[in-house]
């Protein structure tokens, strides 16, 4: 089964410092290699900063191309995960395990099966 | 052999109470769906009532329903889309096939029993509290989609959405049908013990609503701890959540008054106390202790045990029952069980150590909680400050909706105000 580990920031009213993404990187990194030694990775990317994001709707065929994300929360979509597991118990640990868990949240959706 | 259809149909039902929660939880767990698996029992019940009649009832008729509804899943997995997903199940239900001497049994021995799966997966924690509690009484008591949202006095078709809906997320989720890992089992098991307690005080001290006692949902809550002790034999803080119900529902006739008002514990009959329940809780604690791994329920428990081997109100160990509040609260830290240990405090050492031990609890978490302005008020009119009694009596009103709390509250109330509440009230 197929999940998506969505990593959400807390609250904060800075970017990180090229220094500080450097010193958290190994930690990821860990979670990353741990994932692929359960042959569980299937997928992963970091997201850029939300000042960076575009948000596209289309009404009565008319395009609206706005600044900023979807959704104005104090929370923020900072990556995402692919893995494959054999349930969601599997998917809960491996949560447990992101660092993104311990000052976030990591919310964890089922990739729906089309079946083919 | 000819069988007339009323019988058959008896025998149906008899069938369906007596083994729901196994066969749901076997088809469920090959299944990986809860639903799939009520589809296919609900196809087997049909076929016995059309069959039986004709071709007479067999030897084992759980085990004929198993493996009838079992066929019945398989052909519909067959006739649906075969995705992966599927397919795995598909292997899954193949692979247990019922043994023939299944047929030749009298009961459900020679069927494995899968219940303990099942009900890991109702209470999985990533289920919403309502949903687990509602799920667990379906598909392991046995409880109508009505019954259950008449218990909790939501309308019908909201309980049918609810159920709805968690049967869903536990199939799209692939929330698993296991046992936990030894690791992950103690958590697991609390928040399995968490759901039956929650069912048992739902029954026991209805949130609202005129009656205080609920009872099929106390003995629904006793069935489910029975049949988890069962299957969980080692597990001692099982066998303090069971000894707790037993201790609780032992007083159910004591703790409600002809009048449908309520009665405390220190004003209870002891002799209508249920000694049957007690001396089986006081076994299962004993047995809980040789474990040496004591938790929140067998904490509770004992404290139960300690009222329940009293043989009068004014022989009740309160020293002992604070003693174990403050262990409680070491383990459990909350205002409520705080609020207990204050209460044991006013018994064991007077109304005027109660009153200062419940002053130094944290007012803001407690001041919206009726019980605590019962036990000011009852410390108060023990210590003879009636007026600040009655009207810590009546900011308790304010907080309690259930209508036989709320007659006693205004017993209390009418009672400060014409005499003095002495220490007898102890």
């Amino acid at each position: 089964m197929k999940y998506m580990l969505l990593i959400y920031g807390p609250p904060r009213d800075r970017e990180p410092t090229p220094e500080e993404w450097a010193a958290s990187m190994p930690e990821w990194e860990a979670f990353g290699q741990g994932l692929r030694d359960h042959n569980a990775f299937v997928d992963a990317a970091p997201l850029a900063p939300t000042a960076s994001a575009t948000t596209v709707r289309v009404r009565n065929g008319q395009r609206a191309v706005t600044d900023g994300p979807f959704a104005e929360t104090k929370e923020w979509l900072g990556g995402y995960y692919i893995i494959d597991v054999p349930s969601l118990d599997n998917a809960i640990e491996a949560a447990a395990m992101c660092p993104g868990a311990k000052d976030g949240s990591v919310e964890i959706r089922p990739l729906v099966d089309l079946g083919d | 052999m000819s069988t007339s259809a009323t019988d058959a149909a008896q025998r149906v039902a008899r069938c369906f109470r007596e083994d729901a929660g196994r066969t749901v939880a076997t088809l469920s767990r090959a299944l990986g769906d809860i639903a799939s698996a009520e589809d296919a029992l609900q196809e087997a019940y049909l076929a016995a009532l059309e069959r039986w009649p004709r071709s007479g009832f067999p030897a084992n008729p759980s085990a004929w329903i198993l493996t009838t509804a079992r066929n019945r899943a398989i052909d519909r997995l067959r006739r649906e889309r075969v995705g992966r997903e599927k397919l795995r199940r598909l292997a899954a239900l193949e692979i247990p096939p019922a043994p023939r001497d299944v047929f030749e049994g009298d009961a459900m021995t020679a069927i494995p029993d899968d219940r303990l799966s099942l009900i890991f997966a109702c209470c999985h924690p990533a289920l919403g509290i309502e949903a687990r509690i509602a799920l667990t009484l379906r598909t392991l008591a046995g409880l109508t989609v009505e019954e259950i949202a008449d218990a909790f006095l939501v309308p019908h078709a909201t309980m049918a959405q609810r159920l709805v809906r968690v049967k869903r997320k536990i199939r799209e989720s692939v929330i698993p049908f296991d046992v936990p890992p030894a690791e992950r089992l103690v958590e697991r098991l609390d928040d399995v013990c968490t759901v039956l307690y929650l069912i048992f005080n739902e029954g026991y001290s209805a949130s609202a609503g005129d009656r205080l006692i609920r009872r099929e949902l106390c003995d629904d809550a006793i069935r489910l701890g029975r049949v988890l002790a069962t299957l969980m034999p080692q597990e001692p803080e099982v066998m303090g959540l069971l000894a707790l119900m037993l201790y609780h529902d032992s007083r159910r006739d004591a703790r409600v008054a002809s009048d449908g008002s309520m009665v405390t514990l220190v004003d209870q009959d002891r002799s209508t106390w249920d000694r049957a329940k007690i001396v089986e809780a006081n076994a299962l604690l004993e047995a809980a202790y040789r474990h040496r791994a004591p938790g929140p329920y067998q904490l509770q428990a004992a404290i139960s045990y300690a009222h329940a081997s009293a043989p009068t109100a004014s022989a009740v160990d309160w020293h002992s029952i604070a003693a174990l509040y403050a262990h409680l609260e070491r383990m459990t830290p909350s205002p409520v069980v705080a609020l207990n240990r204050a209460v044991a405090i006013g018994y064991a050492d007077g109304p005027a150590a109660g009153l200062a031990a419940l002053d130094a609890l944290p007012q803001d978490a407690l001041a919206d909680y009726h019980l605590y302005h019962v036990a000011r008020a009852d410390a108060l009119a023990r210590l003879g400050r009636t007026a600040e009694a009655r009207a810590a009596y009546q900011a308790a009103l304010t907080g309690t909706l259930n209508a036989a709390e709320r007659a006693y509250l205004r017993s209390k109330v009418a009672g400060t105000r014409e005499t003095t509440v002495t220490e007898e009230t102890q």
